[in-house]
């Protein structure tokens, strides 16, 4: 049997075969983590098999058959979760809605992380005056509510999907910088890093092999639980008509239709809010057990 | 604690200036601001005698501390859309922003603190389990689809309450109560946690001994000790509360400074935007200050000096 301690876990020389194997072992005995891995499954599936698996077409107008409530049958056409103010299926539309939000989420995250792991790299290892102007910029963009500088931005920007992503990206990346930067802070002191400079090993070389492994759990949780406020955010603003445009689907925008038609169509403002709840909660519920997984301080529980 | 202060106020108008710049270029970085103002029928030079009057053709750093001078001594033009002046117009709707948002963290400490007191006093009992799912769930949800789920009970099946507007006292439950439990799922698993780390301090138990009746020693001696942290959660998710409060606006048609934004960025009335950011910021700075002196007040040991 493995032994999956932390410190097999964590280690910088351990495989990833093994850790992949103690992370499995793990998930095997945490239902959140099971739930969440399932959820996420599910709408990543959807968005990657999208048109294929969606019953009709998301854009077809069918004006005989508008309104019409969830399980509705009409000549061979099953509407499962009803038809909106132009006809429009519900599910397929929920289907392409769900490559939206996982586009946005996965590349809006990778973006912060990228930028705020460099950015953190680099204020750390330059040390004096300019690592603290640096985190000063950093903390001030801290200062700004997240909501209002998206707002702003995409507001005057324009709106569109690669804006869009942009911006979320951009304004997420700061805690990554931070938790990067005291980690550099804490490694720089080190005797073999030291040594590594003497012997004179590029800084770059030694940032990227010896930093990023320590850092690598903390982000990763981080990147994780932030997917899910992405997501959140990116349905807020389609939902203003500042993020993604028609005709491009999205549930953020599909409920700004469902709001106008309360009266006459429940499910259309009530499903896309479902979808989005699900998806997220797939996220943290996975976040979660991976941050239970990695944390150091589980002696043997893994 | 004086020193704090000023200290801290200083920090905030050098925020502002930084703010300041930001909006003032963010706001011009694309378009002409003349096309939104000029009426499609003007001719190019008519075009021009108004981007003269309205000063847009002064070289930008020149616009941008006339904008400051202006500024400082409230006047930020006219709203384009509006024909009124900004800062009256911004400061109307900032009224309505504060009484939400107020009433939206009350509603949110209401329900937040007893959930997260009694889940700690019955720690892992039916009661918590719920507790904990319904809290999850809030913070999964897209707050402005709780309002619409509130808004398709309660006004569209029920007609117990308005949907839209400010015109009655009622118009103030539904977006209070959407706001509200979002931030009141934040922040209750806090609100558990540091409950239940500061019930199992050492005092309590001496409290305890001493013969006082369960209750007294939670109400007297661990809420004060265990609100601390929620204090500062409640700090931290102040940006969320200002966030959710322009879609919960625009949700129900409040007529508040988020909704006046929203709207004023569609058509691109530039003046609006400058003062409805600033104020904004200046806002939320100001609300962590408080939060911060409120700290002191709660827990002695903290001194800023």
């Amino acid at each position: 049997m493995e032994n999956c301690s932390p410190i097999v876990v964590l280690a910088d020389r351990s495989s990833f075969k093994a850790r992949f194997k103690c992370a499995v072992r793990s998930l095997r005995h945490s239902p959140i983590g099971i739930l969440g891995l399932i959820l996420v499954t599910l709408v990543l599936l959807s968005a990657l098999l999208g048109p294929s698996i969606a019953p009709h077409d998301p854009t077809q107008h069918n004006l005989r058959a508008r309104f019409k409530p969830p399980g509705f049958t009409d000549d061979n056409n099953t509407y499962l979760l009803g038809t909106d103010q132009l006809g429009r299926d519900i599910l397929s539309r929920l289907i392409m809605g769900s490559r939206i939000s996982v586009v946005v989420g996965l590349t809006a995250v990778v973006i912060a992380g990228a930028v705020g792991v460099t950015y953190g790299l680099i204020a750390g290892f330059v040390g004096g005056w300019l690592e603290t102007i640096l985190m000063r910029i950093a903390d001030a963009f801290l200062g700004i509510p997240f909501i209002i500088l998206v707002v702003a931005v995409s507001g005057v920007v324009g709106p569109g999907l690669t804006t869009l992503i942009l911006i979320l990206g951009l304004t997420n990346w700061v805690t990554y910088a931070r938790v990067v930067r005291g980690e550099v802070l804490v490694i720089r002191e080190l005797d073999y890093v030291t040594a590594a400079q003497v012997i004179g090993q590029s800084q770059l070389k030694i940032m990227v092999k010896h930093v990023l492994p320590n850092v690598a759990s903390s982000v990763i949780i981080l990147a994780a639980l932030q997917v899910g406020t992405t997501i959140l955010a990116e349905s807020s603003l389609s939902f203003l008509g500042l993020g993604v445009q028609p005709p491009t689907i999205t549930w953020g925008l599909m409920l700004a239709d469902g709001r106008q038609y309360l009266g006459s169509a429940w499910w259309m403002a009530t499903l896309p809010g479902v979808a989005i709840t699900i998806t997220v909660l797939g996220v943290v519920f996975l976040g979660d057990w991976l941050r239970d997984f990695l944390d150091p301080r589980l002696q043997g529980q893994n | 604690m004086l020193r704090y202060i000023l200290s801290r106020l200083v920090q905030l108008v050098i925020t502002i200036f930084i703010v300041s710049l930001i909006v003032f270029f963010l706001v011009r970085l694309k378009g002409d601001p003349i096309s939104v103002i000029a009426p499609p029928t003007f001719n190019v030079e008519q075009v021009e005698k108004l981007r003269h009057a309205w000063g847009f053709d002064k070289p930008l750093i020149e616009q941008y501390l006339i904008f400051l001078r202006k500024a400082a001594t409230g006047d930020f033009g006219l709203s384009i859309q509006h024909r009124v002046p900004a800062m009256g117009l911004v400061l109307e709707r900032l009224k309505w922003t504060y009484l939400l948002a107020g009433v939206s963290a009350l509603v949110a400490l209401v329900i937040a603190i007893p959930l997260g007191v009694v889940s700690a006093v019955k720690r892992n009992s039916i009661f918590d389990l719920l507790a904990t799912v319904l809290a999850t769930a809030g913070t999964a949800m897209p707050g402005f689809w709780l309002g619409i789920m509130l808004m398709l009970i309660f006004s569209v099946r029920l007609r117990l309450l308005p949907a839209f507007g400010a015109q009655e006292p009622s118009s103030i439950i539904m977006p209070a109560l959407a706001l509200g439990t979002g931030m009141a799922a934040r922040i209750s698993r806090l609100t558990r946690s540091s409950m239940l780390e500061t019930l199992g301090q050492d005092y309590i138990r001496t409290a305890y001994s001493k013969g006082l009746k369960y209750r007294t020693v939670v109400i007297r001696h661990a809420l004060r000790n265990g609100l601390i942290p929620v204090v500062t959660a409640f700090g931290l998710q102040l940006g969320w509360l200002l966030g959710g409060s322009v879609v919960i606006e625009s949700v129900f048609s409040w007529p508040g400074l988020g909704r006046l934004m929203i709207e004023s960025i569609h058509i691109r009335d530039i003046t609006i935007v400058q003062a409805g950011l600033l104020f904004f910021a200046t806002s939320f700075v100001l609300i962590n200050l408080a939060v911060d002196i409120i700290y002191t007040f709660l827990d002695p040991r903290v001194r800023y000096d």
